[in-house]
């Protein structure tokens, strides 16, 4: 059990470590595609078991919960580990034709599995110290990432990444601090009981309000996302790439754990704050898009605007609207990644991201065209892709609950989504490249050109498949909804299944 | 004693946010570290204070003598106290680099990244 | 600046207090101490060394990368956390084997991976700091 729940975590770990050794040789980077290809078989492995028990759950060291440090997946974050994995597979394949000599020597592939780890450690622990723990890991992996290489660029938005980030850990670290001394516990099961009894409740919400923002910075939320458009079109493209698909959606699923298994006792309060910050986040962030005119910079401020609709199921609190949130949270990893991805190739045909100075892209890479349509479109929610089948989700769970102005927001920045999409298809792809260069596929190599289509091809089949038959997606969030959303099971996983370890523990003192 | 230590909280943040709000790197710096120190504080303080009465349980017995203090926060505070260490040192790294690269400290000249539109 | 004083003593410095970092490991065991503290003593004997002597001494002393040692530091630990499988145990379990005896009590000392994972840690710390430092010292 706890090995299977510890190896999409210690895996890039060993990766990362292994690909350091060899930095200097070519082997550095197939150890990072083999590494990823192990966590993505790991992950595999814990989805199956995750679908056959419910909730799988171990310890570290036979401690028992609630002390020591729990190791949980439920639906939810058993699918987002997978989605990770996968993810990152297709940002190692990615990083073979992009990634320098020079930052290899650096240690590229050593953080990036550092933050694959963080990321999957974050997703997998029961416990909120631990939580803080695996959040400062990938922060660290994340730093080193942003300003690898040193542009006058990179360190400009790593200034502002760094500072608003380490703000908002602190803040995190308060509200665990504050949570514990209330409670005496930092087990998340066990919180979910222990917090009801608190006698202070005034005092719970005013934490619940510490976890919202300190989460709330890292998902990018209104009015809390600035580091993300300042800093995120800076790094390498396989960097913004993975940063886009996964660093936000751990703020969202922490904020979904957060406030579904613990902060539920004043749901009028919290989640009605939630609701608007949300409805402000996408209409800010698809307003902010509107401005810009560089491919990702546009996509940045996209991720912000997709977060809000990600929130806003979590917000609405309804079956339907949690299951809109899960279903929307995997599809826009897989869209985001590959819309990032696609922007790297682009930019490296035509010569740049700004669209005033590239073009033509279409005329000669039709292919390429065809790719950015899946997702670009998917993003804005059009049938059948898998973005429509999100956004159907939650628009009708705002419906429900008769949040008419929200829904309307929510309908209203699909179309602006549509509007930035045709902007980047009509300069980047459409018009004539304004300096008369034919951007075509020649101006790359051929295993450059393979390593950077692969995963793009690979994720537009996934955005297709979830699009075409949404069927078995859809019911899988519905199910990962419920288990959000009645946490006895959760509880009972992590604390009822501590009393076989107990009894181990007693066994092997005698 | 948890009086007095919630007011020392109370004013490490204050100065914190205000060398945090003066829009210079540097006191940026400073700033984190005073509010991380403020954030230890508090999981310190959540813990209850007993002084002079060590959370240690004499030979033979099971339980500490009298009311001790939790000893888990000033685990985790240790926790906390080496990972802000190795944050701020990179941070530190990191300021001065933006200062040799971009030769400002200011927050608002940083501009390289997100440069001003040019008003047509 | 260089000072003659400074970069004689430097030399007999770095000895004693890599042997006391060392003594800090190791008493860590059961006493204040440990990895963390052990590793940063440790990091300060060589920049005492890079401030006598500049970084390019500190490091050509130092021989490996600090980089290269904070990961291999990170592999001894995890190496001693996941060493737990081969007898079947949660990852992260103590084992033990006491030579002379069979418990705290009667042995006289023991071989474990708590003791594998904070040397693992030493070497962490020393490669971090040493990395940060010396690319500090060098740019100024």
């Amino acid at each position: 059990m706890i090995w299977a729940l510890s190896l999409p975590i210690f895996i890039p770990f060993v990766t990362g470590i292994a690909a350091f050794l060899m930095r200097s040789s070519d082997a550095g980077k197939w150890v990072s595609v083999g590494g990823a290809v192990a966590s993505l078989a790991a992950s595999i492995f814990l989805m199956a078991m995750v679908l056959a028990e419910g909730h799988v759950t171990g310890q570290l060291g036979t401690w028992v919960a609630p002390f020591g440090i729990t190791l949980v997946a439920d639906l939810l974050a058993a699918v987002m580990v997978l989605i990770t994995a996968i993810t990152g597979l297709a940002v190692a394949i990615y990083a073979l034709g992009e990634v320098s000599e020079r930052l290899e020597r650096l240690g590229y592939h050593a953080l990036y599995h550092f933050l694959l780890a963080g990321v999957c450690g974050a997703f997998l622990t029961g416990d909120l110290f631990n939580l803080y723990v695996w959040f400062e890991v990938m922060l660290i992996a994340s730093f080193g990432l942003l300003v690898l290489g040193g542009s006058r660029e990179q360190i400009d938005g790593g200034i502002k990444y760094v500072a608003l980030n380490l703000v908002s850990t602190i803040m995190f670290l308060a509200g665990i601090g504050l949570i514990y001394g209330m409670t005496g516990t930092l087990n998340m099961a066990d919180l979910s009981g222990a917090i009801a009894e608190v006698e202070n409740q005034g005092l719970v919400t005013v934490v619940a309000m510490m976890f919202m923002v300190a989460f709330g910075v890292k998902a990018a939320m209104f009015p809390l996302f600035f580091w993300l458009p300042a800093s995120y079109h800076t790094p390498l493209f396989s960097v913004s790439a993975v940063f886009a698909g996964l660093l936000t959606k751990v703020g969202v699923y922490a904020l979904m754990r957060m406030f579904t298994l613990i902060f539920t006792g004043d749901v009028g309060f919290t989640h009605e704050v939630l609701l608007w910050a949300s409805a402000l986040t996408m209409l800010t962030g698809v307003l902010g898009a509107a401005a810009q005119t560089d491919f990702r910079k546009i996509l940045s401020f996209h991720i912000i605007s997709q977060i809000g609709y990600m929130t806003l199921g979590l917000a609405i609190f309804t079956p339907l609207g949690i299951m809109g949130g899960v279903f929307y949270l995997v599809h826009h990893i897989i869209v985001k990644a590959n819309l990032f991805l696609i922007a790297g190739l682009g930019g490296r045909l035509a010569g740049g991201t700004d669209l005033n100075r590239i073009g033509g892209l279409y005329k000669s890479s039709p292919m390429l065209g065809a790719l950015f349509i899946i997702p670009a479109f998917s993003l804005a929610g059009f049938p059948p892709l898998s973005g429509f089948w999100a956004k159907y989700l939650i628009v009708k769970a705002s419906l429900e609950i008769e949040a008419w102005f929200i829904a309307f927001i929510a309908l209203l920045v699909g179309l602006l989504t549509v509007f930035s999409m045709t902007k980047i298809w009509a300069e980047a792809f459409w018009k004539p490249h304004p300096d008369k260069v034919e951007p075509h596929f020649g101006r790359v190599t051929k295993p450059v050109l393979w390593a950077s289509l692969t995963p793009i091809i690979g994720l537009a089949v996934l955005t297709i498949i979830i699009g075409l038959g949404p069927q078995p997606f859809v019911e899988f969030a519905e199910r990962a909804a419920e288990q959000l959303l009645d946490p006895s099971a959760y509880v009972e996983a992590v604390l009822g299944a501590s009393e076989d370890a107990t009894g181990d523990a007693a066994e092997e003192a005698q | 004693m948890e009086p007095v230590l919630a007011i020392v909280v109370g004013v490490l943040m204050t100065a914190s946010v205000y060398l945090m709000l003066s829009g210079n790197m540097l006191r940026f710096l400073f700033g984190l570290i005073l509010i991380s120190n403020a954030a230890n504080l508090v999981i310190f303080t959540g813990g209850r204070l007993t002084p002079g009465a060590p959370a240690l349980i004499p030979t033979g017995a099971d339980s500490p003598p009298g009311e001790v203090a939790n000893a888990l926060p000033q685990a985790l505070v240790l926790t906390a106290i080496v990972i802000g260490f190795g944050l701020l040192a990179f941070a530190l790294v990191l300021v001065f680099r933006a200062y040799q690269s971009l030769g400002t400290l200011e927050a608002d000249d940083m501009r390289v990244a997100e440069p001003e539109e040019d008003r047509k | 600046m260089k000072s003659i004083i400074l970069m004689t003593a430097a030399r007999l410095l770095l000895v004693l207090m890599l042997v006391f970092s060392i003594f800090m490991l190791l008493r860590g065991h059961n006493e204040p101490g440990g990895g963390f503290i052990g590793g940063l003593i440790g990091a300060t004997a060589f920049i005492v060394q890079a401030v006598a002597a500049g970084a390019a001494e500190a490091r050509r002393v130092l021989r490996v990368s600090p980089e290269a040692l904070a990961m291999v530091g990170l592999g001894i630990a995890l190496a001693s956390g996941l060493f737990a499988g081969v007898v079947f145990d949660p990852p992260f379990t103590g084992q033990w084997h006491w030579v002379g005896g069979d418990s705290y009590e009667t042995a006289a000392f023991s071989l474990n991976t708590v003791l594998v994972f904070d040397v693992g840690v030493y070497l962490v710390v020393l490669g971090s700091v040493l990395s940060l430092a010396l690319s500090l010292e060098e740019e100024v």
